[in-house]
């Protein structure tokens, strides 16, 4: 899914160029792997693991960076670095 | 035993990903292939264990060339250097 | 797992991600601000300025070539704690273009975020079985007699090229030959050619 070398159906597929800059979004989501990183919360080995993991439609549904996001979450819910109930808890202050 | 430049190496035609849960950072193109080792370009922590927050062991990493050919007939390039731990080579 | 990741909205995630990461100190706002800030200081500038020093100073040149990294520090560029950087010295008859088919590692310390084109399926895809029909779509045609070798950046190094010096610049200053040198050219899809 994420091993893509010269597989079909991309290998027929034209690359969209296009520069699209990156969002606030995109940005925070890299700044915090990086401060994960620094802090040996969470390295870049375990975030492509996470990444790998996500069930395949959503690999090509997401985004890049909400793909990030998704595997730090569930990388950081597995180490137990934060918890269900805190990360619920917050979702319902959003 | 550290791989010297020029040896005759094969890929492990090995599929971890077929076993269960994994990380691996060898493409599936080039399981199995033969190609050249250009040199080591040091020793560095497995990514296959510290994927999993594991103690991870210090292994030997190398470029190793293939002619593209030899992995796709179509291919229109002419050779492919990839990143390769040792564990991941054997001679040919 | 129990909870469904997958369906929750992407901003209201990062926001309650956020929220957590602060409650618990792991990361601050003020953290992550200050990443932000240094990771966008970055760009393809930081590269072009060492092309353009390798291409003006030969002593230069064979220290990028040994160690990228050391080279880049000469430079001023930050390095510490990031991958080596492995430098691929393009020839008369060798051209280099680099991919990560299985993620996105990109040289960011000298040429910053990844284009939106180094992270696509389609880039990752074909850059290692049909390299000369990608390099078309940029109009890069390399001549038969030019070896074409692609170089999959699978572990812990990260790949920049150093291309050729495009004739007609001669004489000119580092500054105006940096100026030319653009991230595709660093990266191998594009050739560094003089504005006409």
């Amino acid at each position: 899914m994420h091993d893509l070398g010269g597989v079909s159906p991309f290998i027929c597929a034209p690359v969209d160029k296009e520069p699209h800059a990156l969002t606030e979004f995109d940005r925070t989501v890299d700044a915090i792997r990086q401060v994960l990183g620094q802090k040996r919360i969470m390295s870049v080995d375990e975030l492509r693991r996470g990444i790998e993991a996500l069930p395949e439609t959503d690999y090509h549904r997401l985004s890049y960076y909400q793909r990030w996001l998704r595997a730090i979450v569930a990388i950081l819910l597995e180490k137990d670095a934060i918890t269900e109930a805190e990360l619920r808890r917050a979702l319902e202050q959003q | 035993m550290i791989f010297a430049p020029g040896s005759a190496v094969r890929v492990r035609d090995d599929w971890p990903e077929r076993r269960g849960r994994c990380h691996i950072r060898t493409p599936h193109y080039v399981r199995g292939v033969e190609g050249k080792i250009v040199r080591h370009l040091g020793d560095f922590a497995n990514p296959e264990d510290l994927a999993f927050a594991r103690p991870a062991a210090t292994v030997p990493l190398y470029h190793v060339r293939f002619d593209a050919r030899a992995v796709w007939p179509d291919a229109t390039g002419d050779e492919l250097m990839i990143e390769i731990f040792q564990h991941w080579l054997e001679s040919a | 797992m129990s909870m469904n990741l997958t369906e929750t909205d992407s901003d209201r995630l990062l926001a309650a991600l956020r929220a957590v990461l602060a409650d618990k100190a792991i990361a601050t706002g003020a953290e992550i601000t200050e990443r932000i800030r240094v990771t966008d200081a970055g760009g393809p500038a930081q590269g072009a300025r060492m092309v353009a020093r390798a291409w003006a100073d030969p002593t230069y040149r064979a220290l990028m070539l040994a160690d990228g990294a050391r080279a880049a520090e000469a430079l001023d560029i930050p390095m510490r704690g990031l991958p080596p950087l492995g430098v691929l010295e393009d020839t008369p008859g060798l051209h280099h273009l680099v991919v990560c088919t299985l993620c996105s590692c990109y040289p960011r310390a000298v040429l910053g975020y990844p284009p939106f084109w180094y992270k696509s399926a389609a880039y990752r895809a074909r850059a290692v079985r049909d390299p000369r029909g990608l390099l078309a779509e940029w109009g890069t045609v390399l001549p038969d007699t030019v070896k074409l070798r692609v170089v999959d950046s699978t572990a812990d190094y990260r790949w920049m090229v150093l291309p050729l010096r495009p004739a007609g610049t001669e004489g000119w200053d580092e500054a105006r030959l940096a100026a030319i040198v653009r991230d595709g050219d660093m990266i191998g899809v594009t050739i560094p050619a003089i504005a006409t």
